[in-house]
């Protein structure tokens, strides 16, 4: 699995109100988490995405409040991928969980540039960007096999059908 | 090497006798847990999967109790399917009657017992590491996971221990010794890893506010917070439960990454500054600085020991002139005991503003949601640019003692200070 598109470049330290403020938590419409994704960060982001695009981000993404919406969010925006110098735990989780692969390289982060075409390569497990390149270690087998179902639901739905559970 | 109690307890909920820090392995949750503000995700999800049936619906416990009774219509339909899918599921813990925030209500409940590992789609979850549970934060679809299988993986993690030592002076309390935490180890200082709390000082304080410090695990970055349960935790628990437990310790061998030591002799009340948990001073050398709100609540201090330390300075005092003082018990159950108790009168006559139990404006909800140019001194968990309205409002973080104060003095000020 390759992934390509333009880099967003966020700092250290974005808590998931900042991704997604609560006033917009009534509402679980892509539509609208996309119009409140980064609100009073990056005015209008969503319109600033080409679908496919990839979040850069710094240390400790995605921390405080535990809203999965905050994922939701950035992937409602057009964003395909995250990549980070490191991030919360429960962001972390809920990102892979709702189909949107979260990456921890530093190195990868250091060279990005907002705006220009940046490269994951989940299979060589390297990031690619202006020429420049870095590795990430790979996932471990229990999210790669999420990952590779497109999220944790789809990965639910094939578990209940070869349990016979499903509706 | 001997073994975390950490290590103990995912080693029990996966069957095995001992489990590897770093391994990742499959877990048996005892009880899943959501919210009125994140089950209707994980409703949508269990139901988008084509799951039709729970794990064990006695293992299961949804508390709408947060953000009650609702702001507006599509929150209030939202919480009804949540609702519907509960009575359909034959799920009877649900409690959507008003009996407010369900990390102050399932342990005054007996629900939390010692050894137990306990999911709930909040991030706030590690506040039941105080009775010696292991409380993870989950998000609402890895919930709607465990609501169809009672399982799910997790990365076995590392143990920083943190140890109060010391006698604290008068009006230093829990909160003052985590936000001194707050400061030593930072907002990520423990990613990922479990904060075990320890020392004397950690065993001299009640249960209640020990719930203080280990809420705040999740602001330092932890998976969740861990103590080891004593004779104070057996007796809360005697009082609440009939069910039997077994009890798990960390082994004296056992290995910590590392060791924070915390003399709480030393400590002044402090105050987390905006906009973050850990940017934390003494309170002292805050000078002049003028406020328009004090908010008294939440998982963090919304107990009755808060409530009563506020009434300690505010009794007998008159709340400035332009300050909103807003109160939130964080359950019904502490409600009435703050009325039979003579407390909530108390707080009317200072005009103050009680809440309906529940968390009150801390998330920038409702109750009290903050405007550009308003500063407010809390005793909540998070100060993040934007958590209770506008990113232009300033939020600080302090004990209820520090709050009150402020609340007397119009700006931010010491207990002391107030009271001499
Ligand atoms: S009081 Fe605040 S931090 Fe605690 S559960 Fe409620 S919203 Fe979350």
């Amino acid at each position: 699995m390759i992934m390509k598109g333009h880099a967003h470049v966020v700092g250290d330290h974005i808590d998931t109100d900042q991704i997604i403020p609560a006033r917009y938590l009534g509402s679980l419409d892509p539509k609208v988490l996309a119009e409140g994704c980064f609100y009073n960060l990056i005015p209008q982001f969503s319109t600033k995405v080409t679908p496919g695009d990839i979040l850069v981000g710094g240390e400790n993404l995605g921390c405080g409040s535990s809203r999965e919406h905050a994922p939701i969010a950035i992937k409602s925006a057009g964003i395909a991928c995250v990549v980070a110098r490191s991030f919360s735990r429960i962001f972390y989780r809920s990102a892979i969980n709702i189909g949107l692969p979260a990456v921890v390289c530093p190195a990868a982060v250091d060279f990005a540039e907002q705006g220009t075409e940046m490269t994951v390569d989940f299979d060589r497990g390297v990031v690619e960007s202006g020429g420049k390149s870095a590795a990430f270690a790979p996932f471990g087998p229990s999210i790669l096999a999420i990952i590779a179902a497109g999220g944790l639901v789809p990965f639910m739905s094939q578990r209940l059908v070869r349990e016979g559970a499903s509706a | 090497m001997g073994l975390s109690a950490t290590q103990k307890i995912v080693a029990r909920h996966c069957g095995r006798d001992s489990v590897a820090v770093g391994e990742t392995v499959t877990v048996k949750v005892d009880l899943a847990m959501s919210n009125d503000m994140t089950s209707p995700l994980a409703v949508k999800q269990f139901r988008s999967a084509g799951a039709t049936k729970v794990f064990d619906p006695d293992k299961i416990c949804i508390v709408a109790g947060r953000h009650m009774p609702f702001r507006d219509e599509a929150f209030g339909k939202a919480v009804g399917l949540v609702g519907e899918w509960c009575r359909d599921q034959g799920i009877k813990s649900f409690f959507a009657n008003m009996e407010g925030m369900d990390h102050a209500l399932v342990p005054d409940l007996g629900l939390i017992r010692p050894g137990m590992l306990v999911c709930n789609a909040d991030s706030h979850t590690c506040t039941y590491g105080a009775l010696g549970a292991w409380g993870l934060p989950m998000g609402s679809t890895d919930m709607a996971y465990i609501y169809a299988f009672g399982e799910t993986w997790v990365r076995v993690p590392e143990t920083i221990r943190v140890r109060y030592n010391g006698k604290p002076a008068k009006y230093v309390t829990s909160k003052d010794y985590v936000l001194a935490t707050e400061r030593a180890l930072t907002v990520d200082g423990a990613r990922y890893k479990t904060i075990e709390f320890s020392g004397p000082a950690l065993d001299a304080l009640s249960v209640d506010e020990r719930f203080t410090i280990s809420n705040m695990g999740i602001e330092m970055g932890a998976k969740t917070s861990f103590m080891a349960p004593d004779q104070k935790v057996k007796d809360y628990l005697a009082a609440r439960t009939t069910v039997p437990y077994e009890a798990v310790y960390s082994d004296e061998d056992a290995e910590f990454e590392r060791t924070v030591d915390i003399d709480v002799s030393a400590l002044e009340p402090v105050v987390a500054k905006p906009h973050s948990p850990d940017n934390v001073v003494p309170v002292s050398e805050l000078k002049g600085i003028r406020v328009t709100q004090v908010c008294i609540g939440t998982c963090t201090n919304g107990r009755i020991i808060d409530l009563q330390q506020a009434l300690e300075v505010l009794r007998g005092r008159k709340v400035a002139a332009g300050v909103r003082l807003i109160v939130t018990p964080a359950t019904n159950i502490i409600m009435r005991e703050a009325e039979r108790l003579g407390l909530i009168d108390e707080f009317r006559a200072l005009g103050a503003t009680i809440n309906p139990p529940g968390c009150g404006p801390c998330a920038g909800w409702h109750q009290g949601v903050l405007a550009e140019g308003d500063v407010c001194v809390a005793t909540h968990n998070r100060n993040f640019p934007g958590r209770m309205g506008s990113p232009k409002a300033q939020v600080y973080l302090s004990s209820p003692y520090v709050a009150a104060a402020t609340a007397v003095a119009g700006e931010i000020a010491s207990p002391k200070a107030v009271l001499s």
